[in-house]
């Protein structure tokens, strides 16, 4: 038991401080990705609702393949095949070096896709539980378009999206841990390192999953702070 | 003929070097998916009910269990059982149970259902609850024995609710699954990742990528066939409620809520 401890202290041959460190950079990743994916859905939740046929299409398809694809594979497509990408675009400029893309950049984009498809559904769902009399009543206000969607309707449809929401972030947390396979030294990366230099398995990797517990718990308090915020103006019936 | 159509989208000379792996790693993720949520099925509407108890332990295990599985991460779960219990070999071999945990197959399959379990049972809550109290009641009314009445009476109910989650979570599990290919396996992530990995073919990843959504598309539709085939029964698949509430009960309710 003793022993246990002084393996997870933040002193001299403790692992302590470097899970720290692998807990914010799994937070910093996946607060980064949040803004990135949600205004992406809700830009294609838009484009769902568009009435060109077109541009629904377009959305329709973003959404099958993002969410079909396990999050490995898009993160694995995303990381390689933007290198690649990138390397023939300097090679047709003249340039024959070698370029790494950076793992947290593909993981932001990568990530952020994925949240996009499944936040856009979220979105749609919101959008359709706005009455169109709250349109029509801001537009007799002489509200313009971008003031009835600040002031009218994004209040009431934050009440609605909030708990879809907190469901994608909570996968977006979990999904976060994948980005240990290209070698992003979060929670997940940390603890192999650690059970590498230990052979602990059964000590670090539960403390890993009860990182990542302790991270969903935290954002459950958050989120029911600012569902209880979001309803204020609200009485039930 | 088919073949020259074919070279046109794809690199027939790889295809002829890894088009048969492709399809046994189609194979081996198709079994690994079937496998565990079956099983994960089982021990999942055990927990849903464990959780709707009135045993207070047991509503609290499984509530600690299915808070424990959904809060952390697949990849974590199935390292610790992997690695984790892989390296307790004394006390395994002790058990007769190595054999188990040796095999990265075995692990992956243990971690899939146990994580499928957790997602499941609370599937299998939600459908149970919405259940209306009146149907127990009535069963009860008519004198059938609590296992009969939840058999008969409360699970078909149940299933029909719990019907288009279950096929949500199938296929949450198929693109979970390549995270199988973490720990050895040669699912067809895996198999993507060995052929990758001896070519630098980046079209491997591509091909993956359409055999995953063409698998997730399958489920999907064979999910609305079964969804329409199994709530044939219904109005435009509407829940089981009355057919026409009667004059009773229509006046209760103007009398109880006069504002409506």
């Amino acid at each position: 038991m003793q022993d246990i401890f002084s393996l997870l202290s933040f002193s001299d041959g403790g692992w302590g401080s470097a899970l720290a460190a692998g807990t914010l950079v799994t937070l910093s990743l996946a607060l980064t990705t949040l803004p990135v994916g949600i205004c992406l859905g809700l830009a294609v939740a838009l484009m769902a609702r568009s009435r060109s046929p077109r541009v629904r299409a377009v959305a329709t398809v973003f959404t099958t393949i993002f969410r079909g694809l396990p999050e490995l594979l898009t993160l694995l497509i995303v990381y390689y095949g933007g290198q690649i990408l990138i390397q023939r675009i300097m090679a047709s400029m003249g340039y024959g070096g070698s370029i790494q893309i950076n793992a947290f950049l593909a993981g932001v984009i990568a990530f952020g896709l994925v949240l996009a498809a499944f936040s856009s559904e979220v979105w749609v769902g919101a959008l359709n539980t706005i009455a169109k009399g709250q349109y029509e009543a801001a537009s007799a206000l002489g509200l313009n378009k971008w003031l009835s969607f600040r002031l009218v309707v994004f209040p009431q449809l934050m009440r609605a999206a909030l708990p879809g929401l907190s469901n994608n972030w909570l996968t977006l947390l979990k999904d976060t841990s994948l980005i240990s396979t290209i070698s992003l030294v979060d929670i997940m990366r940390q603890t192999n390192l650690a059970v590498g230099a230990t052979k602990q398995p059964m000590v670090f990797y539960l403390t890993a999953c009860f990182l990542y517990l302790l991270l969903s718990a935290g954002s459950g308090l958050v989120f029911s702070f600012l569902e209880r915020r979001a309803n204020r103006g609200h009485v039930r019936g | 003929m088919f073949r020259d159509l074919l070279g046109l989208v794809l690199d027939l000379d790889l295809l002829d070097r890894y088009g048969w792996r492709f399809l046994d790693g189609v194979v081996v993720t198709a079994q690994l998916v079937a496998i565990s949520f079956t099983l994960g099925g089982i021990l999942g509407l055990g927990l849903g009910l464990a959780r709707l108890s009135n045993n207070r332990a047991l509503r609290w295990f499984a509530g600690a269990y299915i808070y424990f599985f959904r809060g952390s991460p697949l990849l974590a779960q199935l390292f610790l059982l992997y690695y984790g219990l892989g390296s307790l070999r004394p006390f395994w071999t002790d058990l007769g149970l190595w054999w188990f945990f040796r095999e990265a197959w075995y692990c992956a399959l243990l971690a899939f259902t146990l994580n499928t379990a957790a997602y499941q049972a609370e599937i299998f809550r939600g459908g149970i609850q919405a259940v209306p109290r009146g149907q127990r009641e009535a069963a009860a009314a008519l004198g059938m024995h609590d296992a009969i009445t939840f058999v008969k009476v409360i699970l078909p109910q149940a299933m029909i609710v719990a019907l288009r989650p279950l096929g949500n979570e199938l296929i949450l599990m198929v693109k979970a699954s390549a995270i199988a290919s973490l720990v050895t396996i040669y699912d067809l992530m895996g198999v993507t990742k060995l052929a990758f990995s001896r070519s630098y073919n980046f079209e491997l990843y591509l091909w993956a990528a359409v055999l995953y959504l063409l698998i997730v598309e399958c489920i999907r539709r064979l999910w609305v066939l079964l969804e329409r085939r199994l709530t044939r029964h219904l109005k435009s698949g509407d829940l089981v409620r009355p057919a026409h509430t009667g004059w009773l009960s229509r006046m209760t309710k103007s009398v109880l809520k006069p504002n409506t």
